[in-house]
């Protein structure tokens, strides 16, 4: 056997706060080989961040300690390093990519200035061999005419181009070690196809090894050579990807294969009643120029959609980040305004004002993608969920709410004895029941989901899906159920609209779409969802 | 059978805990404060000369606390008793009389505060011209030497101290102080605590609706604050007669615009958060979301802000009274005692004695300041 480029020993981190300490990292060993692609699977909280970053000393040092284990690189202890020997490795022997690459990225430096610096302070190079190597750099990692690229800021490219400039600059000192913490979690899964496809690549052509932390088996299963599967900052289960995939041991992991969003949704049934219809709805965001502000063109984020959904089944709307799907479901829900005739159970809304659509918006109601961003942190969740009551149910008291709210609570599967705590204590599968909890207790008649379960972890989002296709069914509800993630909407809805660029590119019944798609598109987003799969060029954008 | 279980469970989930007096959130921020001791220390310290300022009529007053009069218990600090009551023939009692204090004392009892001066009382017993030293730099003899009967005196006693001197209208000087801190701490309680109703709401409505209303109002508000106030009051000073309420008014127009900016930068950025959106989507009213989800979030800066606020109002008027155009003539204010201590530097007394008081209470609040912002601070740990 080969000598190791990573070896981690016995690595625990512990971090203290107000008084207490908690173990993040219990006793954790693992060798990535040259070459080699190692994955950390586990759930969010199960410590496989905090261990990539220990390998950096990239933790809040000194809150988090090393009570014990051993890192060793290049014969090195890296955790016994001093600063400057880690300086030299970081960056230049070992690079990191991290999950938002909006956040990672400089607002305010150009591209090129973003990867002339790492190649200024590592390399010492400049001016016209810098941009040379710069654009090496960026053809490698496949953003196409890069020249034009360089004097671009990073509000000016995609998710995808930012990760791949991110990847360029990791790459930038030819790194003999990858981390990638999350590196595609906050792309659509089309963009997610490509830049796996990108590191893969990169790993075949340079010999590269990559450390891969991500909570997606399905990723795993494409990129991973070897696999350790981490639950509550211990490594229950290693071994080679195939293995683990084909024979796992340990519970867990059992548990994490099993996960996947499965089920069927109701038959789709034509029948059924119309709850909500929108005809040739359109939504223009006017762009306005000049002195007088006149009105030369517009964004068409919503440009002629029609839309049926009815009560007991669900209306999936798929397509990438920017095809309008969310400001569609906002349009429906008179969140913002639209052109275009919209009925609620047989009254026409689009002409009616905010406080004339005050009594209609407990029968119309909606889950949010991201459920920490969506629970006022100030409110607890009692407060939370009765906030709707206490607006369209003035008659009741306080115990008939606290009744309904202890009912609804019960009903998405929470203890009710949590109602007086704080979102910040729940977990985000928990909190998005919270977020549903507060839905459910108004007894809606339409739910508009947006992206309600891309914010979660696998098997979290396995559970909601459960819950909302259990909820449809008891109460016989209608949503519009948007999302990226083709998986879950397999799971959940039975009629399909695939959005993109604001207009629809197919629709029809579930099992039409996801059998016999009829365009590029759709079958596009269809193979990244299900086999991380890239299509040819320019049927989907980067 | 099974139901009555299941009402015995409902009934148990409902008295489980209900939430603690303080959110952890708030727990978390008591505990901060308390890690600043010397925050914490000067807010007790405050509060204790605060409190005691409010009870500032039974700690130095010319009149007696209670007293005992042909078998009567009277409260002459509460009520204002007509002379007649006791042979004399003013509209008010003087107790400071020793005619009067004969004859209480022959038929009864009084018992006075522990300092016999109010802000106004004029001590006519001052051994020589006012302003007149601190009394224990007098030996006895000099202290009571203006009395009838010299050292044995009735009135020769530790309760006549001036502790401080007098002014130069031979006022005792600590009774002056003391009532000078009260009205100063109220006048920036007051003036900060209605300009943060103020301002907040202004800023919450500039923030929340955007668009217009935000570039008029904001628009106004430079407009407004590049208007000079200290020539303002000048100018008001000469027409209206200048007064609590009066310097209260005019500083109020002006001072609320200090908490627009962050009131309004944090409703500007939270009017987008999902849980805002949420509540809109509930179809809760624009003033609720306003109310229960946004303003929280701008309290932080507000409280913040308050203790320096607070220190800016009443540095404000001590100015103003320092320079002769805040509080009419004899008002007990501390910008007073200053100008008398300008105007007496023979009588050093007076400066140091307005210096400490104004120094130790602005101290004491900036240090509370440091304690508060480092509370709200949600990044601020301690090891």
């Amino acid at each position: 056997m080969n000598q190791p480029l990573l070896s981690v020993r016995d690595l625990s981190v512990a971090f203290s706060q107000g008084g207490g300490t908690s173990i993040a990292v219990d006793h954790v060993s693992f060798d990535i080989q040259p070459g080699e692609t190692v994955a950390l699977v586990g759930e969010s909280g199960s410590g496989k961040s905090v261990t990539a970053l220990s390998v950096l000393k990239l933790l809040p040092y000194p809150a988090a300690s090393h009570p014990s284990g051993e890192i060793h690189y290049g014969g090195m202890d890296l955790l016994k390093a001093a600063e400057p020997q880690l300086r030299g490795v970081r960056g230049n022997d070992i690079s990191m990519i991290f999950q938002e690459p909006m956040t990672s990225l400089n607002p305010l430096h150009s591209i090129e200035r973003q990867i002339g610096e790492v190649l200024k302070l590592h390399r010492g190079m400049s001016g016209e061999k810098a941009r040379a190597r710069t654009l090496e750099l960026l053809h490698q990692v496949g953003i196409r005419e890069p020249e034009k690229r360089l004097d671009a800021f990073p509000h000016q490219l995609s998710g995808g181009q930012r990760q791949r400039v991110m990847i360029a600059m990791a790459l930038a000192n030819e790194p003999k070690l990858l981390i990638a913490d999350e590196p595609t979690t906050a792309l659509d899964v089309t963009v997610q196809a490509q830049i796996l496809e990108l590191l893969a690549d990169l790993k075949r052509k340079r010999g590269l090894s990559m450390l891969f932390i991500t909570h997606d088996l399905g990723i795993v299963r494409r990129i991973a050579d070897r696999v350790c599967v981490m639950t509550k900052g211990k490594i229950v289960e290693t071994g080679p990807t195939a293995e683990i995939f084909a024979n796992p041991q340990h519970e867990y992991t059992r548990h994490l294969l099993a996960a996947e969003p499965k089920g069927q949704p109701p038959a789709a049934d034509l029948e059924a009643e119309t709850v909500m219809t929108g005809r040739d709805v359109r939504v223009w965001f006017p762009i306005k120029k000049g002195f007088l502000r006149k009105v030369v063109d517009h964004v068409k984020a919503v440009d002629g959609i029609d839309v049926t959904v009815r009560a007991g089944q669900t209306l999936g709307v798929v397509g990438e980040s920017g095809s309008g799907k969310t400001t569609l479901g906002l349009a429906l829900s008179r969140m913002i305004s639209s052109q275009g005739e919209i009925t609620f159970r047989g009254q026409r809304i689009d002409q009616r004002s905010f406080r004339e659509m005050r009594p209609l918006r407990r029968e119309m109601q909606i889950v949010f993608q991201d459920p920490f961003g969506s629970l006022s942190p100030r409110m607890s969740v009692s407060e939370i969920i009765e906030e709707g009551l206490k607006i369209h149910e003035k008659r009741l008291s306080a115990e008939e709410r606290d009744q309904m709210v202890v009912d609804v609570l019960e009903e998405v599967g929470l203890d009710p004895a949590a109602r007086f705590r704080y979102p910040h204590e729940f977990s985000g599968g928990q909190r998005q029941r919270i977020a549903i909890a507060r839905a459910m207790v108004l007894k809606p008649r339409f739910v508009m989901l947006d992206e309600p379960t891309s914010a979660l972890d696998m098997s979290v989002q396995a559970q909601v899906v459960d819950l909302l296709r259990d909820l449809q069914k008891r109460h016989d509800l209608a949503y519009l159920f948007i999302s990226h993630d083709l998986k879950v909407v397999r799971a959940l809805a039975n009629e399909v609209i695939v959005m993109r660029n604001g207009k629809v590119v197919e629709t029809g019944t579930a099992e039409q779409i996801f059998t016999e798609p009829q365009t590029d598109y759709t079958r596009a987003l269809i193979a990244a969802a299900f086999d991380i799969k890239t299509a040819p060029t320019g049927v989907v954008s980067e | 059978m099974s139901e009555i279980q299941a009402k015995a469970e409902v009934e148990r989930v409902r008295n489980t805990v209900r939430r603690p007096f303080l959110s952890p959130l708030n727990q978390r921020r008591w505990q901060n404060f308390k890690a600043n001791r010397r925050g914490y220390w000067s807010l007790w310290i405050f509060l204790g000369f605060f409190i005691l300022s409010l009870f500032a009529e039974f700690l130095a007053n010319d009149k007696p606390l209670v007293a005992s009069y042909n078998g009567e218990i009277l409260f002459p600090v509460l009520v204002d008793y007509p002379e007649e009551k006791f042979g004399g023939f003013l509209a008010v009692t003087d107790y400071r009389d020793p005619f009067i204090q004969e004859e209480i004392n022959a038929n009864g009892w009084m018992i006075w505060p522990p300092i016999r001066y109010s802000y106004r009382t004029v001590n006519n017993e001052i051994p020589g011209a006012a302003p007149a030293k601190p009394s224990w730099l007098y030996t006895k003899e000099e202290r009571c030497g203006r009395y009838d009967l010299g050292v044995d005196d009735p009135n020769c006693t530790v309760g006549n101290w001036n502790w401080l001197g007098t002014d130069d209208q031979a006022r005792d000087v600590l009774s002056r102080v003391i009532y000078g801190f009260r009205i100063s701490v109220l006048f920036g309680l007051i003036l900060t605590f209605a300009s943060a109703v103020i301002g907040v709401s202004a800023g919450a409505v500039q923030g929340y609706f955007g668009g217009w209303t935000d570039l008029l109002f904001q628009r106004f508000i430079e407009i407004w604050s590049s208007i000079p106030v200290l020539y303002l009051i000048l100018i008001i000073a000469a027409v209206l007669p200048p007064g609590f309420w009066i310097l209260l008014g005019i500083m109020l127009l002006f001072s609320w615009v200090a908490f627009v900016g962050v009131v309004r930068a944090e409703f500007l950025r939270a009017r987008n958060f999902e849980y805002v959106s949420a509540a809109r989507a509930l179809g809760v009213p624009n003033r609720t979301i306003m109310l229960r989800h946004l303003l929280p979030n701008a309290m932080v800066a507000t409280l913040t802000f308050l203790p320096f606020i607070l220190n800016g109002s009443i540095t404000t008027l001590s100015s103003l009274d320092f320079l002769g155009f805040g509080m009419p003539p004899g008002s007990p204010s501390l910008g007073e005692l200053l100008r008398q201590g300008q105007r007496h530097l023979n009588a050093p007394w007076l400066g140091i004695s307005g210096f400490l008081s104004l120094s130790i209470m602005l101290s004491l609040l900036i240090f509370i300041g440091e304690a508060v912002r480092d509370a709200f601070d949600p990044r601020k740990t301690f090891r």
